[in-house]
């Protein structure tokens, strides 16, 4: 299953609860605020790096460019632009947003 | 401004406004529409601190290219906020340090404060705006 999450960490649970959720295998991407999860020093950074294990993660581009982010991603992180957003959807059987 | 002004609307009170900030920019409309406000209130000579806390510290982040998501980069902004007389920013260290940002992450020139420091900062306040 592919995950998408857009919302900060550090003010919805969304995250916390895609990871906590998500099986084994399955591909995280971060989309709009989300993003910052993804980045050098975040209060998730921790949480991402330890889900980057066991779950494939990605952030789209074009939202970390947009937040001044595009510098800071976590290792681990795999950067998508739109295609490769497209890509992910249609690489998975089924996705999931956490609204 | 004359006296007969003030009796008459009693436009010489100058209140201390807080606008405080706590979004992340473009996830939401917050951080645009909080600026816009602020642009207004400098029309009207009020004692203005403007606050960024928790997430609404991203909205001064350095680097901000918005071309990829087609949307108005307002970043720039905060830096013409000194030519409306609006030169009262403020961060909180807890907020950066969470976010393991430091000042020098930030597009304008702002005080960081401490907790304490920032809860008598908005103690003081006669109206307090949250966006």
């Amino acid at each position: 299953m592919l995950h998408i999450v857009n919302k900060s960490a550090t003010e919805r649970s969304s995250l916390d609860s895609c990871l906590r959720l998500a099986t084994k295998g399955s591909a995280v991407l971060l989309i709009e605020d989300a993003v910052y999860a993804a980045t050098k020093g975040s209060a998730a950074a921790a949480k991402i790096q330890a889900a980057a294990a066991g779950l494939k993660i990605y952030a789209l581009g074009p939202d970390l460019a947009a937040r001044g982010m595009a510098g800071r991603v976590l290792d681990g992180v795999n950067v998508v632009d739109y295609g490769g957003f497209v890509d992910l959807v249609a690489e998975h059987r089924n996705c999931q947003s956490w609204l | 401004m004359s006296d007969m002004d003030m009796e008459d609307d009693g436009s010489g009170i100058v209140k201390k406004f807080m606008f405080l900030n706590r979004k992340a920019p473009h996830g939401t409309v917050y951080a645009l529409e909080g600026l816009e406000v602020v642009l207004i209130t400098a029309a009207f000579d009020q004692d203005v601190s403007l606050v960024f806390t928790d997430d609404g510290v991203y909205q001064l982040m350095k680097g901000i290219d918005t071309k990829g998501i087609e949307v108005k980069d307002f970043s720039k902004t905060y830096r013409a906020l000194d030519g409306y007389d609006i030169e009262k920013l403020y961060v909180d260290q807890s907020s950066l340090d969470a976010r393991g940002l430091t000042e020098d992450d930030l597009i304008v020139d702002v005080t960081v404060l401490s907790d304490d420091e920032m809860k008598n900062l908005m103690d003081e306040q006669d109206v307090v705006i949250s966006f």
